[in-house]
């Protein structure tokens, strides 16, 4: 883990490599997930490009995948889908 | 302005320079708005952030979400921060020592209507070739929702509760752009998070200028504004069908409405949408919300009438 | 080698080093008595001898702003204030040496508001002194020319990377034309050359600056600063010899005068120390064993020297020429005292606060100080400072 050497050796002046944020898990802070229902997408990238974090991965079949690691179920997503084609549903 | 317009999603860029990981909250508009203007933007491009919820939730030591070149230094300077990184690449590229990438610096409203306005006004009164954007969440939302000059009128924060005598925020959104416009500078925008392509364009065409641009980003800020972080794009998106914000653009002192509102939405939806402005719908606040109205109605009118008065230019 | 001699103003002295610098940004707000500075440098840019971008900024704060900005991209940077100029960029002082950026900067000392006042005194830097820079201070107008190009060799160090003021009297010393000795363009040029920065604003190799840190690792990154510092006091002889041997002159962490054999030593600071030296030299015709001790590098604290110079003398008048209200002593003084008591040393000390907002310190003053050195028993010096020379 880069972040954890970082932390053991501070770097000089606090100055980081990039996207060491990668690393950090924001799983918890959901209460509910996003679901895609890959027979109804379009792949219109509408979700990609209204997601704030972005936890959205564009797939070679012109499709979406979620990163559960770094979502935060904000939802922005099912709203925003213009064919419904998304559902936030309870973590368990 | 020659610039590549962008007409579809899909020609955008998979590998973006925001990284996921970062601590905004969820449902954040800033973060959405910033994602689009860097992917909009060229990837060599080096970022300024004032202090502000986008500095302190994307840099926590040892987690940057960035992933290109990034400096925060203070509040109130990104616009001098950005004016010495633009000159200073100038001068190496000019020697031999190095070569110019385009600038982006993010301020907050704070940053930018209040405590960095004097950086920002330095800087482009200066000419630097570099593209300003403030992302309005319309209060200091970072140090826990208080008003700010562009807070609107009427509006709940921590610093303007209403009450008996009060409304909320008793004074009117400051009017940044007409500020800025009156530098004199290429290109100044405005635009939402909800109008992908339209902010995107206005980006690309902010950073096709050889000298100073702007925009004026509209940020639901659901902790803020209070409503449910899904509703983030359909607030902005409200925003601009109600007319409370009118997405346009100043190239080279010449006004254009680029998403024209013909028929509103009542601004009612707009406003009982959001916590921070619902009791503006009670009969005691009947007075505000008589202001607050025509001051959207006001501002639009505003917009118009220099679109046609520039017109002819 | 031609030596080239110019008459100039210490304000005219520093523009001509920063020319011959490579220097690659000034930002810079012009503010009395550091005017003259920003304006020769405009001189150079209108007449195409500047190859640097020259930035006029709207405010001290921002000057500083754009200096932090400019040197992360690697560009070798410059400004220079006063006063309330540099009160106002405080904020920024704190964050560019946070970020190590080795930027100089001269100061043209001047009184802070209120009373407003353009003339001489330190409260401006001793305001800001725990700001982490490196602190040097200037006795005359040759000595200002040539710390400026030696403030960024030292402050380009990898070892050291911190940023460095250049600290001249208001007027006695921006102000005042003297017969300064410079340095050929291209020795000045190779001596610096251009130090490769590691992290630095490039697409190439993104890094992040300026992040926010928690408490289990903010104060790491303040301790790098106190290594800087040390890195910083280790480095200035090695600095200075290179110095030395591009130009004939050496200054030292302290400058010395009669301090060997002397009784009794004078601690001042800035242009005053030429004040008291003459004083000194007077005196010592008359067979009375005084010495001045001009404290040129103030941070880091040149504790060693101090300690040496004080070894056996029989009391010592230390000059502040800025006040610590409320304090026990000003910011000297306290300095010193400190060292003392830390190396169980006591040399009976008089402190002193004199020339406040320009008040003229003279031959005379210098000598009535040193006299009342030698006529007190120095057990019975007094405790509390002296305010010298105020009408109370």
């Amino acid at each position: 883990m880069k972040v954890k050497e970082l932390e053991e050796h501070p770097t000089f002046a606090a100055v980081l490599p990039p996207a060491t944020s990668e690393e950090y898990d924001t799983t918890g802070w959901r209460a509910f997930k996003p679901v895609v229902d890959k027979e109804k997408c379009t792949g219109c990238l509408i979700c990609w490009v209204y997601c704030p974090e972005p936890a959205i991965i564009r797939t070679p079949d012109r499709k979406i995948e979620f990163d559960y690691k770094h979502c935060k179920g904000c939802g922005i997503c099912e709203v925003e889908c213009p064919v419904k084609a998304i559902k936030m549903v309870k973590e368990v | 302005m020659s610039y590549k317009p962008i007409r579809t999603l899909f020609e955008l860029p998979t590998e973006e320079n925001l990284a996921p990981g970062h601590r905004m909250c969820s449902g954040c508009g800033v973060t959405v708005g910033v994602r689009q203007i860097l992917l909009a933007a060229p990837k060599d491009v080096i970022v300024v952030t004032a202090t502000g919820c986008l500095e302190v939730s994307t840099v926590a030591y040892p987690y940057t979400a960035w992933r290109c070149p990034w400096v925060h230094v203070a509040f109130e300077n990104a616009a001098a921060v950005a004016s010495g990184i633009e000159a200073a690449l100038k001068a190496l590229e000019r020697k031999g020592y190095g070569k110019r990438h385009p600038v982006i610096a993010f301020g907050g409203d704070g940053g930018t209507y209040d405590i960095g306005i004097q950086a920002l006004s330095g800087a482009l009164e200066r000419g630097h070739r570099f593209l300003y954007v403030c992302y309005d969440n319309e209060a200091y939302m970072n140090t826990g929702i208080q008003r700010s000059g562009g807070t609107p009128y009427g509006t709940w924060t921590t610093t303007t509760p209403f009450g008996k005598v009060r409304p909320g925020k008793t004074e009117v959104k400051k009017n940044l752009m007409g500020i800025v416009v009156a530098h004199g500078i290429p290109y100044a925008a405005t635009a939402s998070i909800s109008h992908w392509k339209d902010l995107m364009n206005k980006v690309r065409k902010a950073l096709s200028c050889d000298g100073p641009s702007f925009i004026h980003l509209l940020t639901p800020c659901n902790r803020g504004w209070r409503f449910d972080p899904a509703q983030t794009i359909r607030i902005a998106k409200l925003a601009v069908e109600t007319r409370y914000f009118p997405l346009y653009e100043v190239e080279n002192g010449v006004y254009r409405i680029t998403v024209p509102v013909p028929r509103p939405k009542p601004i009612e939806e707009f406003i009982k949408a959001q916590g921070r402005l619902r009791h503006l719908l009670r009969p005691e606040y009947a007075d505000a919300l008589a202001t607050f109205k025509k001051q959207v109605e006001d501002y639009y009118s505003y917009v118009e009438m220099m679109t046609k008065a520039t017109s002819s230019k | 080698m031609m030596v080239q001699k110019l008459a100039l103003s210490g304000d005219e002295a520093i523009a001509y080093a920063v020319k011959q610098c490579d220097v690659d940004l000034v930002a810079a707000y012009p503010i009395t008595p550091q005017t003259i500075i920003v304006e020769k440098i405009s001189e150079f840019v209108a007449n195409g001898e500047f190859d640097g971008e020259f930035i006029p900024v709207e405010s001290e704060h921002s000057a500083l702003s754009t200096c932090v900005g400019g040197s992360l991209t690697g560009a070798r940077v410059f400004t220079a204030t006063a006063s309330q100029g540099l009160a106002l960029m405080h904020e920024i002082l704190y964050a560019a040496s946070g970020l190590r950026t080795p930027i100089v900067m001269a100061i043209v000392n001047r009184a802070l508001n209120s009373p407003l006042s353009i003339h001489n005194d330190h409260a401006d830097m001793m305001g800001s002194r725990d700001c982490g820079w490196i602190q040097i201070y200037v006795e005359n107008v040759q000595e200002a020319y040539d710390r400026i190009i030696f403030s960024f060799k030292l402050a380009e160090r990898e070892d050291v990377l911190l940023p460095v003021t250049v600290n001249l009297d208001a007027f006695f010393l921006s102000h005042n034309v003297e017969s300064v000795e410079l340095i050929e363009d291209g020795v000045v040029k190779k001596f610096l050359g251009r130090p490769k920065r590691k992290y630095r604003l490039d697409p190439d190799e993104p890094y992040s600056f300026g992040a926010m840190a928690y408490p289990w690792n903010c104060f790491e990154f303040k301790y790098q600063q106190v290594v800087a510092m040390r890195n910083a006091y280790k480095a200035f002889d090695e600095v200075e010899d290179e110095f030395s041997k591009i130009s004939g002159r050496k200054y030292g962490k302290l400058g010395k005068y009669w301090t060997d054999d002397a009784d009794y030593l004078m601690f001042i600071m800035g242009s005053s120390a030429g004040t008291a030296k003459y004083a000194a030299r007077l005196m010592r015709q008359e067979g009375l064993k005084v010495g001045v001790v001009s404290v040129k590098l103030y941070r880091p604290f040149p504790e060693k020297e101090i300690l040496e110079v004080l070894e056996g003398k029989k009391g010592i008048a230390v000059m502040d020429r800025s006040i610590s209200f409320g304090a026990p002593t000003p910011p000297l003084a306290s300095d010193i005292r400190s060292v003392m008591f830390a190396n169980d040393m006591k040399v009976p000390m008089m402190s002193f606060v004199y020339g406040m907002g320009g008040r003229d310190f003279s031959v005379q003053d210098a000598r009535n100080i040193f006299e009342m050195l030698m006529k007190k028993d120095p057990s019975e010096y007094p405790k509390e400072t002296i305010y010298y020379g105020v009408k109370a």
